[in-house]
């Protein structure tokens, strides 16, 4: 275990108590945020503002700097909004609304959601190991203009 | 004014945090998504130990504290071809967009990345027709 292995393992370990804490492992706060004409319930909108606060300054700190174990900081995607983003985001969207797990709060509670959770994150790792495969046959596809 | 929302807050801070240790000092982007599909579908090579043990952090930590503390449910009741089709929608949607809420919203939107403020209204707004359409329409 590299200390790089380390701070992998405490990100991860922080990450998951603060989905734990903040609530983001109940579907039901989840749907309740998306429920904007019911009862709204508004804790994602300060966990996710309470996120980025620290990350804003992260990413300050990266300028002109290369993280601390070497390497570079991952540089700027290009802003261009294209169909996989949209579509992708779409279907997202879809699947969260569906049941209110996204997949950071699926693996923080695989060790208590039963076999629901178990079911969910089966499917969502399937459809993630299926994505490229998928997405290579769309690209083989389309006719060359 | 309902106390979650301090637990909210509090929470959120830590994922921030959480998210800052990992660009900081791995210069990594702290997405759920990226970090599991890279390992499934192989594409992390070099990188799959360091995403394995995020992975074994984010699954360990809380479940020892609710291991020993007890007390949390996630209220999935859902019918399980429901579940499956969201697991299904959530997989291939955040793989083919390239991230998730950690990707695109936290790690996106702190660094004013316009593809991660886009996916986070598209994602937010079609969840949110979702639970109109499917949850409060159809009783699902």
């Amino acid at each position: 275990m590299t200390l790089r292995h380390r701070t992998a393992f405490l990100a991860g370990g922080i990450f998951g108590i603060g989905l734990l804490m903040s609530g983001m492992t109940d579907t039901q706060k989840v749907r309740g945020f998306l429920d904007l004409f019911g009862t709204w319930d508004p804790t994602l909108a300060f966990v996710m503002g309470g996120a980025i606060v620290p990350m804003a300054f992260a990413w300050r700190w990266t300028i002109g700097r290369t993280p601390l174990l070497g390497g570079r900081f991952p540089p700027r995607a290009p802003a261009r909004l294209d169909a996989r983003l949209t579509v992708g985001s779409a279907l997202f969207g879809i699947g969260w609304g569906l049941v209110g797990l996204c997949p950071g709060p699926a693996l923080a509670s695989l060790t208590w959601g039963g076999t629901a959770g178990v079911i969910f994150l089966v499917s969502m790792a399937a459809a993630m190991w299926a994505t490229p495969r998928i997405a290579a046959r769309l690209d083989a596809a389309r006719p060359v203009a | 004014m309902q106390p979650e929302w301090i637990y909210g807050l509090a929470g959120g801070l830590l994922i921030g945090l959480a998210a800052a240790i990992y660009l900081l000092v791995n210069g990594r982007i702290m997405g759920a998504s990226g970090q599991l599909g890279e390992v499934v579908d192989g594409s992390a090579g070099g990188t799959m130990p360091e995403k394995l043990w995020f992975l074994a952090g984010l699954i360990a930590a809380p479940g020892i504290i609710v291991l020993l503390r007890g007390g949390a449910d996630t209220r999935l009741t859902s019918p399980v071809w429901i579940i499956i089709a969201a697991g299904l929608c959530v997989g291939l949607g955040t793989r083919l967009a390239n991230g998730c809420t950690s990707g695109h919203g936290v790690c996106g939107i702190s660094r004013l990345a316009p593809r991660g403020i886009a996916a986070t209204l598209v994602y937010i707004g079609f969840g949110a027709a979702t639970v109109l359409i499917v949850g409060r329409g159809m009783g699902i």
